[in-house]
C-alpha cells in the first residue's frame, strides 16, 4: 500500500482528493491570497511535535445550547459501556466543537449541517412531545434518533436530519476512537516500538485456513 | 555544510537544483567522488531527526490530525509548504473539466517529496525501456534495462530496500546481496494471497525502501564505491548511524531515526560528511544563465528569506527539481540564443507529461472481523503486492488496453483515528449507542484496501508549458498544464475496477461502492497519484527528444536533467528508484567527463 491508500482508509471519504474548482481557468490572474484558506487555520508548516488542544488555535464557538445538546448526542451515540467511557467523557464534544469552528471549507459546511442538525433536534422534540431535547427520556430520545439513524431509510422530509445524523455519529467516532480511550476499546497494541516483527501467530493462521 | 550570501562560494563544479531523489542522489554520488557541489533547495530547511512526529497519536493533533487544505495528507504528513496549492506558488490549466484536469503536488522543504513518500521501490524491468519496441506505442528509451541495472544494485544498496527475487516476467531480480528480507506479513496479506492466486494473480513480496535490518556497513560500501577509501569509509560510518524499523509510526511522517530513505535522513549526510556539500535552502531557482559561448555557467534564483534575486555559478548544472519544475526552469530560461527556452530546440520541453494510472476499491471482509489483538503496525504497508501478472495475455491480444498495472493493497489493525468509526452505515443500517460501539470492534480490522497503479502511454496533448499570464509571488512565470488521458488507460482502470472487486469476492467480502465500469470514471485525475514524469525526455535523436542517454541536455552538453523528467515512459512501477538510478548513472558520467577535462 502506498500513502494514497493509507489515507485514503483513513480519511472520510473523499477528502484526500483534489478539490475541485481550486485554481483558475486559463490565464486567469491568481494573487496569492487566492491560493489557500490559510490565513486562520494552522497554515502550512506548523510544530508537529508539539501536543494541541481544542481552542489553542481557533476558538471553540457552540453556544451553550449547542453544547448541552452535542453532550447528549454524543453520549447516545457513544455510551459508556463495560469496555470503555462515554464520548463526552473523554472530550469528544470539544472535539466536534474545534471541527465545526475551524476555518477550512470543508468544516464551515459542516457547521452549518451541525448547527442547523441540533436545533431541528430541539423542533422535532418540541412538536413530538412538547418540550426540548435535553428534557426528553432517553425513550423518547431513541424515538427522534431511529427515524434519522439511516440516510437510506429516512424519509424524504428527514433527509437533512439524517444527514446531519450520519455527520454527528462519524465526527462522535472520530473523536472517540482518536483518543487513548478509544484506542482501548478496540484493542489496538501497536504504536510501540518492537525489536522485530514476528507477523500473526501461526495458530490464528492455521485457524483462519491461511497456512496453505 | 548550509550556506547563505555570507559563504556561499563564488563558484562550485556543479549546481544541483533540487534536494529529492534525483537531487539528493546526485549530490551524493559527486561528492563521494571528490566534486564541490553546491545544492539549491526552494523550501526550508528541515531536520528530520527532531521534526519528525513519531508516535504522535491523532488526539494531540489539531482536528485529530484529518486532512485540511494546508495538510492534504493530514496533520503528521512530512510535508512543509506544500499540497496540490503551495501557497503563493500557483499554476494553470487549460480545462477544468475533469478529464482534462492535472494536479500538482509540491512540497518546499530540504529533501523534498522523498520525506512523506510510500517508499514503494520497484525497478523498471526490460519491456518498460522499450516499450514502443514491443507493442508500437509510446517511445522507446536510448537505454535498455541492463544499463540502469548496475544503478537499481547500488541504489538499492545503499537506500536499503527489501523485498524478494521472484523471477517474475518483466519484474527484475536484484543482485545477490541487494535486498533487505521483507517484512512478516500480516493477516490480511495472507488472505489475499491465498485467494488471489486462486484466480491466477500472483501475490509476492513487496519492494520498500524500509530497513527491516541494518544495513551491510562492512560489505556495501566496497560495492558503492570500489577504489575509493574515503567514500568508503564515509558511507559505513552513516551505515552504521542507521537504526532498523521498529515497526511502528507511520512512513509517512518521515523517520527519526532514519530507518526508511528519504534524501534528508540518507543521501545528504553522507554528502555533507565529504564536506564536498555546499547547500542553500530558500533559494527559489528560476534561471540557468548561459555564458556567451552557449553553455550554462550558473543559476539565478530568488532568496525566499530575503526577495532579493541571486546568481550562483558552476562549470556544470544539474536539474533535479521534479519534472515540472524542471521543465518550468527551462522554459523560463529565455535568451536571444534560446528565445524558446533552455534546451528546447526540439520544442520537446514540457512534452510527453505522464502520471500513473489509479484506480482503487475496497472491500469488507468477514472472514478479518473481531480478530484477537494484532500489532499490525507492521512495515507501514506494502508488505506484499501483485506484480503486473498479465503480460501474455496482452502481447496474445486478449486485453482491451496496452501496458499494466500492479496492485497495492492493505488491511489490517492500524492505529485508530478519526476515520475508524466513519461511514459504517453501509454495513450497520444506522447503528448507534451500544450497537455501535459493537459493531465499530467488529469491523475494525476487517477492511482491505485495493489500489492500481498502472502505465500511461505519453500522448501529444499532456504536456505543460508557460502560462502568458500567471505569475507567482516572486514574479516568476508559472505552468500552465494539459491533460488527456487515452483509452488505453480509462480501459485499464476499469479493468483494475473489476478484478478488485473479483478479489473481494474471491475473500468472501463484500465491495464498498461501486464498480465502476466506465474507466473515464474510474480512472483518477491526472497528477493526482503524484508519479508525474517526462517534459524533458531522453533520447537518441536531438530532434525529438530534450536529453541524451546520459541525461544531457541535446543542446547545452553541461546542462543534465537528473529527475523524472527525462523519462520516456512511465512504467507502473513507481519511478523514485529509477530517477535514483539515473541520476547515480548521470553523476557518474559527469564525473568521466570531468576526468577527461570535458567539463
Amino acid at each position: 500500500m502506498d500513502r494514497r491508500t493509507t489515507i485514503k482508509w483513513v480519511l472520510a471519504a473523499g477528502a484526500a482528493l483534489p478539490l475541485k474548482g481550486g485554481r483558475a481557468a486559463r490565464g486567469a490572474p491568481v494573487t496569492p491570497a487566492d491560493v489557500a484558506p490559510t490565513a486562520r487555520g494552522y497554515g502550512t508548516d506548523p510544530n508537529l511535535v508539539a501536543n494541541y488542544r481544542p481552542g489553542e488555535l481557533w476558538p471553540l464557538t457552540f453556544t451553550a445550547a449547542e453544547r448541552r445538546l452535542a453532550v447528549i448526542l454524543a453520549d447516545i451515540i457513544i455510551p459508556a459501556d463495560e469496555h470503555s467511557e462515554s464520548a463526552s467523557a473523554v472530550g469528544v464534544v470539544d472535539f466536534i466543537d474545534e471541527w465545526v469552528s475551524a476555518p477550512y471549507p470543508r468544516h464551515q459546511e459542516d457547521r452549518t449541517i451541525v448547527q442547523t442538525g441540533l436545533a431541528w433536534l430541539d423542533t422535532e422534540a418540541v412538536r413530538r412531545f412538547g418540550k426540548g431535547f435535553s428534557e426528553l427520556d432517553s425513550a423518547q430520545q431513541q424515538g427522534i434518533c431511529d427515524d434519522i439513524c439511516d440516510e437510506s431509510r429516512a424519509t424524504s422530509s428527514r433527509a437533512d436530519a439524517a444527514k446531519f445524523f450520519a455527520l454527528f455519529r462519524d465526527l462522535t467516532a472520530g473523536g472517540f476512537y482518536s483518543t487513548p480511550a478509544g484506542r482501548k476499546d478496540l484493542n489496538y497494541i501497536g504504536n510501540v516500538p518492537l525489536a522485530r516483527f514476528d507477523g500473526p501467530p501461526a495458530e490464528l493462521i492455521q485457524a483462519l485456513g491461511l497456512d496453505s | 555544510m548550509f550556506v547563505t550570501d555570507k559563504n556561499q562560494k563564488s563558484s562550485y563544479d556543479v549546481i544541483v537544483v533540487g534536494s529529492g531523489a534525483g537531487g539528493g542522489q546526485s549530490a551524493y554520488t559527486l561528492c563521494m567522488d571528490g566534486a564541490k557541489v553546491l545544492m539549491l533547495e526552494a523550501g526550508r530547511k528541515y531536520v528530520p531527526e527532531t521534526e519528525t512526529p513519531m508516535f504522535q497519536t491523532p488526539d494531540l493533533a489539531p482536528l485529530a490530525a484529518a486532512s485540511t487544505p494546508d495538510k492534504p495528507f493530514g496533520f503528521y504528513d512530512a510535508t512543509v509548504d506544500g499540497g496540490w496549492e503551495v501557497p503563493g506558488e500557483p499554476y494553470a490549466r487549460a480545462s477544468e473539466e475533469d478529464a482534462g484536469r492535472f494536479e500538482w503536488w509540491r512540497a518546499r522543504m530540504l529533501g523534498g517529496r522523498t520525506n512523506h513518500w510510500g517508499r514503494i521501490s520497484l525497478r523498471n524491468g526490460p519491456y518498460d525501456f522499450k516499450p514502443r519496441t514491443r507493442d508500437g506505442l509510446g517511445l522507446d528509451w536510448p537505454i535498455s534495462y541492463e544499463d540502469v541495472a548496475p544503478y537499481y544494485d547500488k541504489v538499492e544498496l545503499l537506500i536499503g530496500v527489501y523485498g524478494s527475487n521472484e523471477g517474475l516476467e518483466n519484474t527484475p531480480n536484484s543482485s545477490p546481496g541487494c535486498l533487505l528480507p521483507p517484512p512478516k506479513p500480516l493477516v490480511s496479506d495472507l488472505m489475499v494471497a491465498q485467494r488471489a492466486k486462486r484466480l491466477g494473480i500472483p501475490v509476492i513480496p513487496g519492494h520498500r525502501a524500509v530497513l527491516t535490518q541494518p544495513l551491510d556497513f562492512k560489505n556495501s560500501p566496497a560495492r558503492l564505491h570500489p577504489g575509493n577509501a574515503r567514500a568508503q569509509k564515509i558511507i559505513a560510518d552513516d551505515m552504521r548511524k542507521r537504526a532498523a524499523c521498529l515497526w511502528a509510526t507511520s512512513c509517512g511522517r518521515g523517520c527519526a531515526i532514519r530507518a526508511n530513505y528519504q534524501s534528508t535522513t540518507v543521501h545528504l549526510p553522507p554528502a555533507l560528511a565529504s564536506g564536498n556539500l555546499d547547500i542553500r535552502t530558500d533559494a527559489m531557482v528560476y534561471e540557468v544563465t548561459v555564458g556567451r559561448d552557449g553553455r550554462a555557467n550558473g543559476v539565478n534564483f530568488v532568496d525566499r528569506t530575503s526577495g532579493k534575486h541571486r546568481h550562483a555559478a558552476a562549470r556544470v548544472v544539474i536539474l533535479a527539481a521534479s519534472a515540472c519544475e524542471s521543465v518550468r526552469i527551462l522554459l523560463n530560461s529565455k535568451s536571444e540564443r534560446f528565445p524558446e527556452g533552455l534546451a528546447n530546440s526540439s520544442g520537446k520541453v514540457g512534452r510527453y507529461l505522464m502520471d500513473t494510472v489509479g484506480s482503487s476499491v475496497d472491500g469488507q471482509i468477514p472472514l478479518l472481523e473481531s480478530l484477537p489483538p494484532l500489532n499490525e503496525d507492521a512495515a507501514d504497508g506494502h508488505q506484499m503486492y501483485v506484480p503486473w501478472w498479465l503480460y501474455q495475455e496482452q502481447h496474445a491480444g486478449k486485453l482491451d488496453f496496452a501496458r499494466g498495472y500492479h496492485i497495492e493493497f492493505g488491511g489490517g489493525k492500524r492505529m485508530p483515528d478519526h476515520g475508524t468509526g466513519a461511514g459504517l452505515e453501509w454495513l450497520t443500517g444506522g447503528s448507534y449507542g451500544a450497537k455501535f460501539k459493537q459493531d465499530v470492534r467488529r469491523y475494525y480490522g476487517s477492511f482491505v484496501g485495493f489500489a492500481g497503479r498502472g502505465e500511461m502511454i505519453p500522448n501529444d496533448q499532456s504536456y505543460c508549458e508557460i502560462d502568458p499570464v500567471m505569475k507567482d509571488k516572486w514574479g516568476i512565470p508559472v505552468l500552465r498544464f494539459h491533460w488527456q488521458w487515452s483509452d488505453h488507460e480509462m480501459r485499464q482502470a476499469a479493468h483494475m475496477q473489476r478484478t478488485f472487486a473479483d478479489i473481494i469476492e474471491a475473500m468472501g467480502g463484500r465491495v464498498h461502492g461501486e464498480v465502476k465500469t466506465d474507466g473515464a470514471k474510474a480512472i483518477a485525475p491526472g497528477g493526482s497519484i503524484i508519479h508525474e514524469v517526462g517534459g524533458a525526455i531522453m533520447g537518441s535523436d536531438p530532434k525529438s527528444s530534450v536529453t541524451n542517454r546520459w541525461g544531457q541536455t541535446w543542446d547545452v552538453d553541461n546542462l543534465i536533467v537528473a529527475d523524472g523528467g527525462v523519462f520516456a515512459s512511465n512504467a507502473d512501477k513507481n519511478p523514485t528508484l529509477t530517477i535514483m538510478a539515473l541520476a547515480w548513472r548521470a553523476s557518474d558520467h559527469i564525473l568521466e567527463r570531468m576526468r577527461r577535462k570535458e567539463l
